[in-house]
């Protein structure tokens, strides 16, 4: 990847170096084919899970890595760029945890974060529903209290790692109020009841697998509620804060990708008897895909270091989210422009990284949603103007 | 059991790699650094060592400051500490003067096993085992692709064209490795940080025990008189097949004394 990284410690860049070798020699290899046959590379998690990748930002009394987002998005990025499917599911796998690790109890967190920090499990997030995808308050599947235990009824959508993960982190209805009647519940996948049923058939990401989760009866022990009853919907919309974030990294790797890829090849097609990119027409295309890469990743950037000094970031991650993801489409676009013809087949990889690119603009709040919390932030005129030193 | 495995750094075989014209020696700020490749399978093979009989693992470079970076890469492979002999008076070095250096320096540490490569991928002389085995007066076992130690004994699975020979020695010994021999591991990021608090002690020539009139490129073994870069590659045969493909190919073969 042909990017400068600025790293805080040597470590870290340490890390990113070893993240990039890992990437271009274990993961790369199998995109095409598990992309072409719409194979979950398990294994690439494991071995990403090995390095320490699945626990990053999380803290190291838990197993995690203890380091800020700054570095953790910066990692997801290089991913990104070798793999939009698991870079995405690095993402997923550490919204999934957030819940337990931010608003777990005590004896929550060290009874269950060990193990999902641990890097041998893999945790899905389950928010959305049939009916409800904007508008999760919509939501229908209900948690009704049973004694010491919670039983669980109803059908989940769209849940990435669906039928894969070891975990599932779900958001479900414990009364009728609308936004204060949902509940956060762990659920292990082994629980009786719970079942997926097969992938989606999608446009792209296709070795991401995204599944209906289906509900029947399952009943979890009152402890595995995360929060307070009714606090759930808060915890989803704060985890989903961050995971956007993850989200925007991923997408400005793939883009990233995408304006390498073109680079690389308008640098050696001919035409009128001299490289492409010779022909100013087409290197202004290129500059306006590298203008759109570097915006992403500063937008990225500036709400992560917000985020890890602990100050307000939520309109700054939907601002990196939109901007990230719809420059990744642009981008990703663009890329089969240049290459044109050889661009359209499935045997160059700019056909795939379009269809990536598009679920982007989609998923963790549509694109049109993001402007929704920017307007609202801006309408309720909370635009600070606050100077602190970075911590 | 406290293994020593000796780690070169040379220039990376990805990119572009070059002769200084001033003195024929590498131009070591033209590429990146990285660890010599079967150093890897070296450090992998001593950890599984020390992970099933205890001990030590130590890092030995002789190399020039940028040596650095690949000492703290093998360390968060799992190593324990490292020992750096950095002096200019070693620059310009040969592989005999090499080896020397490694065994002065060996001698102010306590081993059993001293693990390196075959060769390296930059001067290739596959030359600093059997050198170093000769200085230190210890068995040598090359070219393992497997290794198995037995209290104070050693038992290697030599690799030749055809098959392999078993070598025993007594401890202590140096083993050199081919890359048959494992997989190396890769480090994770709590071995990355736990590798900023390992000890690396930088000696220089004197601190090691090494005579400055036997190193250097002054009092160098060898010389190189002459270099040239490879000649580019130049395009193929092509064969036309016109109903004798077959005899075209089998002349071509033939005339190559392939056939
Ligand atoms: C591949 C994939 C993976 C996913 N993974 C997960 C997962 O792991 N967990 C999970 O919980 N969910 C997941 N989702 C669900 C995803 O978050 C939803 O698809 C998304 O939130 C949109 O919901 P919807 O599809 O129901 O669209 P709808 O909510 O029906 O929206 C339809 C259209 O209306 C627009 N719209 C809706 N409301 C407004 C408004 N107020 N103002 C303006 N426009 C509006 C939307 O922008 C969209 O264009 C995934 C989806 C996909 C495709
Ligand atoms: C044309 C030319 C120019 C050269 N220029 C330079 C130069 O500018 N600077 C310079 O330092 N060397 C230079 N060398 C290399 C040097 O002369 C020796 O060849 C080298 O230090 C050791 O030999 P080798 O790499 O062939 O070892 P090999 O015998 O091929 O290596 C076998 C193993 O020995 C160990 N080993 C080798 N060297 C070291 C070391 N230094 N520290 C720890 N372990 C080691 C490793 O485990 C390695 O895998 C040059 C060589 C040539 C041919």
């Amino acid at each position: 990847m042909s990017v400068t990284r600025l790293m805080p410690s040597q470590e870290t860049a340490d890390l990113v170096e070893l993240v990039r070798e890992v990437a271009s020699r274990e993961l790369a290899p199998h995109v095409a084919e598990a992309e072409e046959t719409e194979r979950f590379p398990r294994e690439a998690f494991r071995t990403l899970g090995k390095l320490g990748i699945l626990g990053l930002p999380y803290p190291e009394e838990y197993g995690g890595g203890g380091q800020p987002y700054e570095v953790y998005l910066q990692v997801l990025e290089e991913i990104g760029a070798v793999w939009a499917s698991v870079g995405v599911g690095v993402s997923v796998h550490v919204l999934s945890c957030y819940a337990l690790a931010v608003y777990g109890t005590e004896a929550q967190r060290q009874r269950w974060l060990p193990d999902l920090l641990s890097g041998d499990l893999l945790g899905a997030y389950c928010l959305s529903e049939p009916h409800a995808g904007s508008d999760p308050a919509a939501m229908t599947t209900r948690a009704r209290r049973d004694g010491d235990h919670y039983i669980l009824d109803g059908v989940k959508a769209w849940i990435t790692h669906g039928g894969q993960a070891d975990f599932y982190t779900v958001m479900a209805r414990t009364s009728d109020d609308r936004s204060h009647g949902i509940s956060c519940f762990l659920v292990p996948a082994d629980t009786p009841g719970l079942s997926a049923d097969r992938p989606e058939r999608k446009m792209g990401l296709t070795g991401s697998h995204t599944t209906m989760l289906r509900f029947d009866g399952v009943r979890i022990p009152a402890h595995q509620r995360i929060g307070a009853e009714g606090q759930g919907l808060s915890i989803a919309l704060s985890a989903l804060d961050s995971g956007r974030l993850g989200i925007a990294a991923v997408a400005t790797g793939l883009a990233q990708a995408a304006l390498d890829t073109a680079v690389d090849y308008a640098r050696q097609r001919e035409a009128f008897g001299k490289p492409i990119i010779e022909h100013q027409g087409l290197a202004f295309l290129l500059a306006d895909m590298a203008a759109a890469v570097e915006t992403a990743r500063a937008a990225t950037l500036r709400a992560a270091r917000l985020k890890d000094c602990g100050l307000p970031y939520s309109t700054e991650a939907s601002i990196a989210k939109l901007v990230a993801t719809d420059n990744a489409m642009r981008v990703t676009t663009d890329a089969v422009q240049v290459l044109s013809g050889y661009g359209y087949t499935r045997d160059f990889p700019v056909e795939r990284y379009m269809r990536e690119a598009k679920v982007m603009q989609i998923f963790e709040g549509t694109n049109q949603i993001q402007r929704m919390i920017i307007g609202r932030h801006l309408a309720r005129g909370a635009t600070g103007s606050t100077v602190v030193v970075a911590s | 059991m406290n293994i020593v495995v000796l780690v070169k750094q040379v220039p990376d075989t990805e990119t572009e790699r070059k002769l200084d014209p001033a003195d024929s020696t590498v131009d070591r700020a033209a590429s990146d650094g990285v660890i010599n490749e079967l150093d890897e399978y070296a450090i992998e093979e001593a950890l599984r060592l020390k992970e099933k009989h205890g001990g030590e693992v130590t890092i030995l470079t002789v190399g020039p400051e940028q040596a650095t970076d690949s000492i703290r890469k093998a360390l968060s492979m799992g190593a324990d500490k490292a020992v750096h002999v950095c002096d200019d008076a070693l620059a310009g070095s040969d592989a005999l003067q090499t080896a020397y250096a490694i065994a002065q320096t060996l001698g102010t540490l306590e081993y059993d096993l001293v693990i390196l490569g075959s060769e390296s991928t930059d001067a290739r002389t596959g030359v600093v085992g059997a050198a170093l085995a000769e200085y230190l007066g210890l068995p040598q076992l090359t070219l393992a692709n497997k290794v198995d130690v037995d209290g104070t004994s050693v038992k290697i699975q030599r690799q030749t064209d055809d098959g392999y020979q078993v070598v025993e020695a007594t401890l202590p010994a140096v083993i050199s490795v081919v890359e048959k021999i494992n997989e190396p591991r890769y480090p994770s990021f709590k071995l990355i940080m736990a590798a900023k608090k390992k000890p690396v002690t930088k000696l220089s020539i004197a601190e090691a025990g090494i005579d400055a009139d036997k190193v250097g490129l002054a009092n160098a073994t060898t010389q190189v008189v002459d270099f040239a870069p490879a000649p580019p590659r130049t395009a193929g045969t092509v064969v036309k097949d016109e109903g004798n493909g077959g005899v075209l190919i089998a002349d071509f073969l033939a005339s190559k004394k392939f056939v």
